[in-house]
């Protein structure tokens, strides 16, 4: 008898199960539903809590020129230029963009199906996202309810809330262990600050 | 295992301050971050893991079918010593030298790394707690701190000693060394090893929970990556982690969502920039189905290895992780090493426990722990109790059924002289425990004196 057969033989025994037998439905699945409202203050004031760096452009050109801006010299790897992992692992900047941004954690969600490295946001000591704000849900419970298996097509989701960080040496928080110590995003929302409308 | 001798962590004051700030923290951070559905989602979780406990041979078939979907293997393995000969051997197979591991108490239960040494094969832990620690040797101190009893000081050494850096005096500058040391070991390794926060059934995934990165790193640099998890950490459903992941970073450190989740669907697959080639899932034993039988301490397998409780107990706060016999430490070890071990191996440690109830109260998943240590005390008396303690509750039963005699008891030792600070029962066997409080001062008269004079007063 393979280890395999002992397991699931003693997990029915112990269940007092038979081979094959029905199983109930799982209790239903809780997922909430967020505010929509004001979602990139939210993500903005969500990520900035955790030392993350938000910078709201309303055109491409815009965002070019605050990724320039935060980039300030640096040396860096955009995701549709062509990289190795030693030449990651050599940039100082890693420029992705993210499949959806979550207000209430301030975090960003990565698919791999959608062509993003995993070690691009992972390696560099500065990860830079640049995403459109129609991006952003209110929270992880939406991207579940899109994407009910997130693994189906992608054979990773990642979700990165703020820098890399640590409290292990006397329970003193410092950022940037093994992944990047700062984290900027670039939101671009296509509604012009409207000057008139003051709320 | 004998009953450890604590005093030497309750005289260590540095030793103490550390483990009250540490857990102290820890504990605020929970409470400050708990949303007002706390209590819901904790109900929520507990019936999703009692669901699934409950029927855990169709989840760990509708998992195994769903990861080899998606091209990852799985093992099966009975004990510690099957699961880590399949990871010697599949190091071996691959020529692999160097493996990068991130934090997995399921590994610290199976010794791994220690196998793995034998066979010459360098097993770097990469979590920077479990970094210091396996430079100086030691075993994780907390579940998710593990490194909380050593000081900026005693880090510097051992960075210096093994490391040979200069000594730094900053938490900063210390994790930089480690930064820079580690990602050579990253870029080099030719197998990941992770544990699982989660095992997702419906999607053949596993899910890693973290704060620095190295287990993302670990899961996607090297070439093949390897998860060793206990078979009790599957869920049914993806979806069901909107749930789990509200709970386990709130509970542990207070974070709404910890800095790194990733949902691991097999290996990397045709199109996608990089990940691990390979991906194996071994599902461990090694006892769980032996506490699956018992059907009222069934839930001490719902644990999502948070430490809040450890975070709450106040005889963890004081003796610390390293009093208790195996790996899990705190109220939750308290429970899981009795049944996995057997009673007889540790007879006194569900005794160890004031019994408060903050463990059951914090856990995220609702483990009645308290109720399970009454019982696991309970097994330990019928698999042969103490005979003095036997003794005395026969007497102490005997004097209580006698209502004549517990009176005439009752009013001589109101007069008797009772053990206080200053009396000679303060030295002897009650000298600790007046050294710290004292009996309150008894009334003049006892109850049934007062309530025959008031009898008579009305009559």
């Amino acid at each position: 008898m393979t280890s395999r057969d002992q397991i699931l033989g003693a997990a029915r025994a112990a269940l007092h199960r038979g081979e094959g037998d029905a199983v109930p439905p799982a209790p239903p699945v809780l997922l909430s539903e967020g505010s929509k409202e004001g979602l990139v203050e939210q993500f903005q004031k969500a990520l900035e809590a955790l030392a993350g760096k938000v910078v709201v452009v309303h055109s491409h050109e815009e965002a070019a020129a605050a990724v320039n801006k935060t980039l300030n010299g640096r040396t860096f790897i955009r995701s549709t230029d062509p990289y190795s992992r030693e030449r990651i692992a050599a940039t100082e900047v890693g420029i992705t963009s993210a499949d959806y941004a979550l207000a209430d954690t301030g975090s960003l969600v990565f698919f791999s199906e959608s062509g993003e490295s995993r070690l691009l946001s992972l390696l560099p000591p500065c990860h830079i996202a640049v995403i459109e704000s129609s991006k952003i849900v209110p929270s992880l419970d939406d991207v579940f309810r899109m994407r009910p298996l997130p693994g189906a097509e992608s054979s990773a989701m990642v979700l990165i809330t703020g820098p890399s960080r640590t409290a292990d040496i006397e329970m003193r928080l410092v950022r940037g262990v093994h992944g990047p110590g700062e984290i900027h995003v670039i939101l671009i929302t296509s509604n012009k600050p409207d000057v008139t409308h003051s709320d | 295992m004998k009953t450890p001798d604590v005093s030497v962590s309750l005289d260590n004051k540095k030793l103490q301050l550390a483990i009250y700030s540490a857990t102290a923290r820890l504990g605020e951070r929970r409470r400050e971050n708990l949303t007002p559905d706390f209590e819901d989602l904790r109900q929520h979780a507990h019936d999703i893991k009692k669901h699934t406990l409950n029927h855990l041979d169709y989840y760990l078939e509708q998992l195994e079918k769903n990861v080899e979907a998606r091209g990852g293997k799985v093992i099966w393995a009975k004990d510690g010593a099957e699961a880590c000969a399949f990871v010697q051997k599949l190091s071996k197979d691959k020529g692999v030298k160097v493996i990068v591991k991130s934090k997995s108490m399921t590994t610290e239960e199976i010794h791994l790394n220690e196998h793995l040494e034998e066979d010459g094969v360098e097993a770097v832990e990469t979590d920077l707690g479990e970094y210091i620690l396996q430079l100086s040797g030691e075993k994780p101190f907390h579940i998710i701190a593990p490194a909380l009893h050593k000081t900026i000081g005693d880090v510097s050494d051992i960075f210096e000693e093994h490391l040979h850096s200069k000594p730094e005096t900053t938490p900063e500058a210390l994790t930089k060394i480690a930064r820079i040391a580690l990602r050579e070991k990253f870029l080099e390794a030719g197998m990941g090893i992770s544990g699982a926060n989660f095992l997702v059934a419906d999607s053949g995934a596993i899910v890693l929970v973290e704060n620095e990165g190295n287990a993302r790193l670990s899961s996607s640099a090297p070439k093949i990556h390897v998860a060793v998890a206990g078979i009790e950490k599957v869920i049914p459903r993806a979806q069901d982690l909107g749930v789990f992941l509200k709970l386990l970073g709130r509970s542990a450190t207070g974070q709404p969502l910890s800095v790194y989740t990733s949902f691991l669907a097999g290996a990397k697959r045709e199109g996608e920039p990089d990940g691990p080639e390979e991906f194996y899932l071994v599902l461990l034993d090694n006892g769980r189905t032996k506490l699956l039988a018992d059907e009222s301490k069934r839930q001490s397998l719902y644990c999502i290895r948070c430490g809040a409780c450890l975070n709450h107990c106040p005889v963890y706060r004081k003796i610390g992780g390293y009093n208790y016999p195996w790996v899990y430490s705190g109220p939750i070890g308290k429970i899981l090493t009795p049944q996995f071990m057997g009673i007889e191996h540790d007879p006194w440690l569900p005794f160890a426990s004031s019994l408060c109830g903050a463990c059951g109260e914090v856990c995220p998943v609702k483990i009645e722990i308290p109720r399970i240590l009454l019982e696991l005390r309970a097994d330990k008396v019928k698999a042969g109790g103490d005979r003095t303690e036997k003794l005395a509750f026969q007497m102490f039963a005997w004097v209580m059924s006698h209502p004549k005699f517990y009176a005439r008891m009752a009013s001589m030792a109101l007069s008797a002289p009772m053990p206080r600070k200053d009396s000679f029962f303060a030295i002897g066997p009650l000298k600790n425990w007046l050294s710290q409080r004292d009996l309150p001062v008894p009334p003049a008269k006892s109850f049934r004196e007062m309530w025959k004079e008031r009898r008579s007063e009305h009559t």
